[in-house]
């Protein structure tokens, strides 16, 4: 009987979150995944287990291209991401006295609070060849003419690298402030130095904040579409813009749908691959 | 007697529609330049209703958004001149009465009977028009050079332009550079227009919204906008008379909105009226220079309240050669749509 309630009362706690996921993940995941194999015959949806955008993403070019620039630019901005999250969130948690850090950790993620499509034209504005890096960089004489920078892979990158610096430092802040400070004097006491420290502990131990949070950079990288489509000037196209042109004019949502499936694909497999280190309490 | 039944049964009409509708809402899809408060509030103020606007972009994302709605939902829809078929296809559209249309105000081409009913039927109406041509920065190029498309994007100009972000147009462009009418494009057409579309996409820096096009335009990133017109620069001329727009020797394509009243409507009587005050003189004046776009009025009457200034960032006096001298962009079957798209990625990833 006390088995029996106590059993009853776990369902009870488990139930709103297995709905929630049920409602929000498992049918929209499996509505995608029927939808991904119906057809379209002229302008009509036609249900049925079809394989052909699936055939079509074999074999057409420019799909596999998609797939191709979103993941070199998804590599790119998480790899430049972290290298660069890394020193300000360890400067922030050994250099910055704790009563000041908070403030730190505020100034650090200032720039989430405007619009992100604000802040993604911004930057188009900051690359312009009449911008202020161009102008900047002719007027001190590095450069005898402004170089293109806005509309390029660059931008993209650009723009990315801004807003998951700060996702990043987050993550890897809250790593760091949790490792006990007697490791780092352990590892001195046995005549290691700031290098080696670092080599052999610090970065072992904050190997999971890390990796979480450039796993999450590499999910919403992968997934979005509004700083490619603003800053990358179209000369390249990722897998969510071919998305949206699938259903701009077409509607051609069985197409779009086997894109997203693909999508999800490729971040499970990067889940798999981190899946090691991977530890969301560490966030 | 009978005159003052007609006008006690007109009067009651009126206090039917206009009783009601102090409580009523309009719910309508449309296109950004719609949702201008200067072009909506003389309507809702006049029949004492509230007008919901729902912008959407690309016709595809305005049929999803139909199905996934209640009929009844919506009750006006702005479409593309082109994908009025479409809808009229897919049973959404409501017959329009054409006697309580000012359709002999319309500019004659702009009418296009062709696009807008079936059958004799009238489902939709034109409600503004322009031209997917080349805007270009006067004081950087050669104005000659923009009246020849091979010459717009040649090496000369290469990483000077920016392609406007919508295939149909801009493949119509191309198809006009090879000598092809829009509306003989085909499949075969297409492999004509392949070089040329991989010629511009070398010679672009950006491909490139609206937003982003005018961006680029007038911060002097680029200097050209192929598939631009007076929709882009009209709003900038203002401040930077040297942004302009020509219409090249081999012509240009034109644009084309149109606006109608679905079938579902629970407020059909309210939904015609918003369409008839949308064609009105005065409605088409300020659809035309609405804040999102500018375009020329279907309906010629809207000449006579533009400003001389508003009129003249449209050429107004031009139209007549404008119209004569530009095509309606590509208007494909499902098929061809298809492999237009393919060839337009292909081009884009190249």
């Amino acid at each position: 009987m006390t088995g029996a309630r106590s059993g009853a009362a776990g369902w009870g706690f488990v139930a709103p979150a297995l709905l929630w996921t049920l409602a929000f993940f498992i049918v929209p995941f499996v509505v995608m995944g029927a939808m991904s194999l119906a057809t379209l015959d002229g302008r009509t949806l036609v249900w049925g287990l079809h394989p052909d955008n699936y055939v079509e993403l074999a074999t057409r070019a420019y799909l596999w291209r998609a797939i191709i620039v979103s993941l070199e630019i998804t590599l790119t901005v998480t790899i430049v991401s972290v290298l660069l999250a890394y020193p300000l969130a360890a400067i922030i948690a050994f250099r910055v006295p704790p009563r000041w850090q908070r403030l730190a950790l505020l100034l650090a993620i200032l720039p989430f609070w405007t619009s992100y499509v604000v802040r993604s034209y911004a930057w188009l504005l900051v690359l312009a060849q009449e911008g202020i890096v161009n102008r900047a960089l002719t007027g001190i004489g590095l450069l005898d003419d402004p170089v293109r920078l806005a509309n390029t892979r660059f931008a993209t990158v650009t723009g990315f690298v801004h807003f998951f610096v700060m996702l990043l430092t987050l993550t890897i802040y809250a790593n760091l402030v949790q490792l006990s400070p007697n490791y780092r004097r352990a590892a001195m006491d046995l005549g290691a130095n700031a290098f080696q420290t670092f080599r052999h502990v610090i970065l072992p131990l904050t190997l999971p904040g890390i990796v979480t949070g450039a796993f999450l950079t590499f999910v919403l990288c992968i997934g979005d579409y509004v700083t490619p489509q603003i800053l990358g000037g179209n000369t390249e196209l990722t897998v969510p813009q071919v998305i949206m042109v699938q259903l701009g004019r077409r509607a051609n949502f069985p197409l779009a749908s086997a894109l997203a499936i693909v999508l999800m694909g490729i971040v499970t497999l990067a889940y798999l691959g981190c899946a090691r280190w991977l530890r969301l309490d560490r966030i | 007697m009978t005159k003052r039944i007609s006008a006690l049964l007109g009067g009651t009409a009126i206090v039917a529609l206009a009783g009601p509708a102090a409580a009523q809402e309009l719910n309508a899809l449309v296109w950004c330049d719609h949702t201008d408060e200067a072009l909506i509030a003389p309507f809702e103020e006049e029949f004492g209703v509230t007008v919901n606007l729902r912008e959407y972009e690309g016709t595809g994302a305005a049929l999803a958004l139909l199905e996934q709605s209640r009929p009844g939902d919506w009750d006006v829809l702005v479409i593309d001149g082109i994908d009025v078929f479409r809808v009229v296809e897919a049973g959404l559209m409501a017959p329009l009465p054409r006697d309580e249309l000012p359709l002999d105000d319309f500019f004659p081409e702009i009418v296009m009977e062709e696009n807008n009913a079936v059958d004799g039927t009238l489902y939709a109406v034109t409600e503004k028009f322009g031209y997917n041509t080349i805007s270009y920065n006067s004081e950087n190029v050669d104005p000659e050079d923009m009246q020849d498309l091979s010459t717009v994007w040649s090496d000369e100009y290469a990483g000077r332009i920016s392609i406007y972000d919508y295939y149909l147009p801009v493949m119509g462009l191309a198809a006009l550079s090879a000598g092809i009418d829009t509306a003989a494009m085909d499949a075969a057409s297409l492999e004509t227009i392949a070089p040329v579309l991989s010629q511009m996409r070398a010679s672009a820096a950006s491909v490139a919204g609206v937003v982003a096009a005018q961006t680029a335009l007038a911060t002097g990133e680029v200097d050209i906008v192929v598939g631009g017109g007076e929709w882009l620069t009209a709003v900038l001329s203002a401040d930077q008379p040297e942004l302009t727009w020509t219409i090249p020797d081999q012509g240009a394509v034109r644009w084309t909105q149109s606006i109608g009243v679905l079938a579902d409507s629970e407020n059909p009587d309210l939904a015609l009226e918003f369409v008839k005050y949308i064609v009105s003189a005065e409605g088409q004046a300020r659809l035309a220079t609405s804040s999102c776009f500018w375009g020329m009025p279907a309906n010629s009457a809207a000449g006579d309240i533009l400003t001389e200034d508003q009129r003249a960032a449209l050429r107004w006096d031009e139209q007549g050669d404008y119209l004569a001298r530009t095509q309606l962009y590509p208007a494909p079957d499902a098929d061809l749509d298809i492999e237009m798209q393919d060839l337009w990625l292909d081009t884009l990833q190249q």
